[in-house]
């Protein structure tokens, strides 16, 4: 009797030791130990899955921003990227579908200016494009504060709950993804038509140019709003806001205004995540609902409200999913569903996220 | 604090002038149009007329079911569910597998057929498949399955991290039927699902033999419901949605509570996954989309108001009849135009279900913002005790049902 009984709590601290290892240093430590094995092992999966968490980074540094400060799930994210994909398409080439086929409306485009079009480099686009992604990431911010203005900002005077603003950033989500279908209809479609360059890395990877150019920008944006948040005023004010509404409030931080600078940075990541997925892939209009799945895992992650945090994230989501679709532990139609399962581990063992505060 | 009257600030306290009439006004735009263009476009055949109501009403009460589920998970327990698609589809499938007879040819694959393999029933053994009631009872069963796993690792989370979860589980079942194609026959999907009841009348008339089996459906749950939510057990739902931690400290279980909110939802809309697939004859996974399996009972449940059965009926009423009536508009193009010339512009008409779903899109936002709490607001309940025994209590009467405080938000 007392023999089980002792040898039964034994048991249970042993599964407390594994619960607290495996919400403590474990899960970082797994997906370290995964990304070195995938690295060692496949460096070509490595190193594709690098690319796609670089273009979900872009995505998931937004809404991690939006999550923390604003407080509430932006269901709109993925279409938002799609939207701004299109945008920057039709600054480049003008084309929108008309009666029957693609029909040119736009009487002077990007793609017309001197030299547009040529090559930068080795990639396959030219200055044209990179000007194509500034407008339609200064689009997507007007429409953002535009959107804030209409509907977030009222639901937030009123004290709505967070499921409230879900449903309103749903609702905003299908309006977008049906502009798109009217304007350019279902169709993928391409920036650049025919073969596009690639590159040799080191260990005899070939990957395409644009890739490495998508890694780069990603790396480079993500520290850029790492030093905004952590180097600057605003960025001080922002993660106050982010830890303490009312106490940011209170300390006198206008915290209108760091609403709009958080839409502000939002919806320019988005504008460049957009152009960058459409550059990964291309672009199809129902690419942004499904997107959401990673996008939101790579922020529960890396802990809500941490750019950094949403980085790593992503990058764990991007090698995962392509790892295991090329060692074959999956088919590649159910590619998402690593990231729907990194999701639900993460919730149930760390919701706060790898990097999250303890609470 | 004020609200400039356009974003709602009127709206909320009731200020904008005639705002009693938007309800009836815009339920009789919506019947006017439904019965109006397809008798208009028939060369006013009423035939063809009772025809077409015929089937917009067999699928209003389909949705009607799905809203009244959604109903019990959003707007009674406060359940956050994203994910209406998952349970539409395994209501779908499961009741279209088990009423199938087994697969005949090498090209269509799905499991099924259980008619024979059962027969040691002594009920079950003179059919050569299993009635369409088993359908819909496994339908039921099923989705209420699905919902309870679900709800071990999900429903102690974030509410928000719960409508994120249900989408994941959605899109996952989905990739699963399309993937795994001995399942449910893949993408072609399953097609010449017997209908129920189909050997009483001619096929001709059949369409009104699904309209009762839906119907009769639709007000068997909603009875369930009303009687369920005006129960001690529909309180304490309520009390959860409202605050669940005073709920918790009054001593209820708040996660039972809530799975079997979150269940009972998800069986109902398993059951309407049943009827449209027996209404429609055949599924596949063209049919499942987030747009058209989980937003669109969310548009009707927020127009029509969500805590009111009632208004989640009317709800589905009026969207579906939107949607129908943009079906109706496609007709009306430059060679066939309809009263005093009116035709869309091809423009328009090329592309009138994307700016359909457009508006819808619009419209929830709209409604959220201006009508928070819907065309019919959430009444305030009474128990079923207080209202049987008011006569006794000293002619005191119940209070007047009126307009709940606080739109569920």
């Amino acid at each position: 009797m007392a023999a089980t009984a002792t040898a039964y709590g034994r048991l249970r601290d042993y599964q407390q030791l594994v619960g607290q290892f495996l919400t403590g240093p474990g899960l970082p430590l797994l997906f370290l130990g995964l990304g070195l094995w995938a690295f060692i092992g496949r460096t070509d999966a490595f190193v594709i899955g690098v690319v796609t968490g670089s273009v979900l980074a872009l995505g998931a540094i937004g809404l991690t921003l939006i999550y923390g400060i604003l407080k509430f799930a932006h269901f709109a994210h993925g279409d938002s990227m799609m939207l701004a994909a299109y945008i920057a398409f039709f600054a480049l080439t003008g084309v929108m579908v008309g009666e029957r086929t693609d029909t040119k409306v736009l009487p002077w485009t990007l793609s017309d200016l001197p030299g547009a079009t040529k090559p930068i480099l080795n990639f396959s686009f030219g200055y044209g494009l990179l000007m194509a992604m500034a407008i339609a990431a200064a689009i997507m911010v007007v429409v953002f504060i535009v959107l804030d203005r209409l509907i977030y900002r009222p639901l937030r005077r009123r004290r709505s709950g967070i499921v409230i603003f879900a449903i309103a950033s749903l609702g905003v989500a299908i309006a977008m993804r049906s502009l798109i279908l009217i304007f350019w209809s279902s169709f993928g479609r391409f920036y650049v038509p025919g073969i596009r360059p690639t590159t040799e890395l080191p260990f005899g990877i070939r990957i395409l140019t644009d890739q490495v150019f998508i890694f780069w920008a990603a790396l480079v944006l993500s520290a850029l709003t790492y030093v905004i948040l952590f180097r600057t005023r605003l960025g001080k004010a922002m993660r106050a806001m982010a830890d303490n509404p009312e106490l940011a409030l209170v300390s006198g931080i206008n915290t209108d205004r760091i609403i709009i600078w958080t839409w502000v940075i939002g919806g320019g990541l988005v504008g460049i995540a957009g152009v960058m997925l459409a550059l990964q892939a291309q672009l199809k209009p129902e690419l942004g609902f499904v997107l959401l799945l990673p996008l939101f895992a790579s922020t529960i992650l890396g802990g809500i409200g941490s750019p950094q945090g949403a980085f790593v994230g992503a990058m764990v989501v991007g090698i995962t999913e392509e790892v295991a679709v090329t060692l074959g532990f999956i088919s590649p139609g159910y590619k998402f569903s690593v990231a729907f399962v990194i999701l639900i581990l993460m919730l149930l063992l760390r919701p706060r996220g790898l990097f999250g505060a303890k609470t | 604090m004020k609200l400039p009257a356009v974003l709602g600030g009127g709206a909320l306290k009731g200020q904008i002038k005639g705002e009693r009439l938007i309800t009836p006004l815009t339920v009789l735009a919506i019947t006017a149009a439904v019965v109006l263009m397809p008798a208009e476009r028939s060369n006013w055949d009423v035939g063809g007329v009772i025809s077409f109501l015929t089937f917009f009403a067999t699928f209003v009460a389909i949705y009607g079911i799905f809203t009244l589920g959604l109903n019990v998970q959003w707007g009674y327990t406060g359940v956050f569910n994203f994910g209406v698609m998952a349970f539409f589809l395994v209501g779908a499938n499961a009741a279209a597998i088990i009423t199938k007879p087994p697969a005949s040819t090498e090209y269509v694959r799905y499991v099924g057929g259980f008619g024979d393999k059962l027969a040691f029933i002594p009920v079950l053994d003179s059919e050569q498949w299993l009635p369409f009631l088993f359908g819909i009872a496994g339908a039921a069963i099923f989705a209420g399955l699905l919902a309870f796993l679900l709800s071990i690792p999900t429903l102690r989370l974030r509410e928000d991290y719960l409508a994120i979860a249900t989408i994941g589980v959605a899109e996952f079942l989905r990739r699963v039927t399309i993937e795994e194609r001995g399942l449910v026959n893949g993408t072609r999907g399953l097609t010449g699902i017997p209908r129920p009841l189909g050997e009483l009348v001619s096929t001709g008339d059949y369409k009104f033999v699904m309209l009762a089996i839906a119907v009769a459906t639709l007000v068997l749950v909603y009875v369930a419901i009303e009687r369920g939510i005006r129960s001690p057990w529909g309180r304490v739902l309520r009390a959860l949605r409202e605050d669940e931690l005073t709920t918790a400290a009054s001593g209820k279980n708040v996660f039972a509570f809530k799975s079997q909110g979150f269940v009972v939802g998800a069986m109902i809309m398993g059951i309407g996954g049943a009827i449209y697939a027996y209404a429609n004859a055949a599924i596949s996974p063209d049919t499942f989309t987030h747009f058209f399996g989980t937003f669109i009972f969310w548009a009707m449940l927020m127009v029509g108001g969500s805590g009111n059965n009632k208004g989640a009926i009317l709800g589905a009423y009026v969207v579906w009849g939107f949607w129908t009536i943009t079906l109706q508009l496609q007709g009306y193009t430059s060679e066939h135009p309809g009263p005093l010339g009116f035709a869309l512009p091809d423009a328009v008409q090329s592309r009138i279900f994307f700016i359909r779903d457009f508006v819808l899109g619009t419209l929830i936002v709209v409604v959220l913002l201006l009508r928070p709490q819907g065309l019919l607001p959430e009444e305030r309940r009474v128990s079923i005790w207080v209202e049987r025994h008011a006569k006794h209590l000293g002619g005191a009467r119940p209070p007047p049902a009126e307009q709940a405080e606080s739109p569920p938000d």
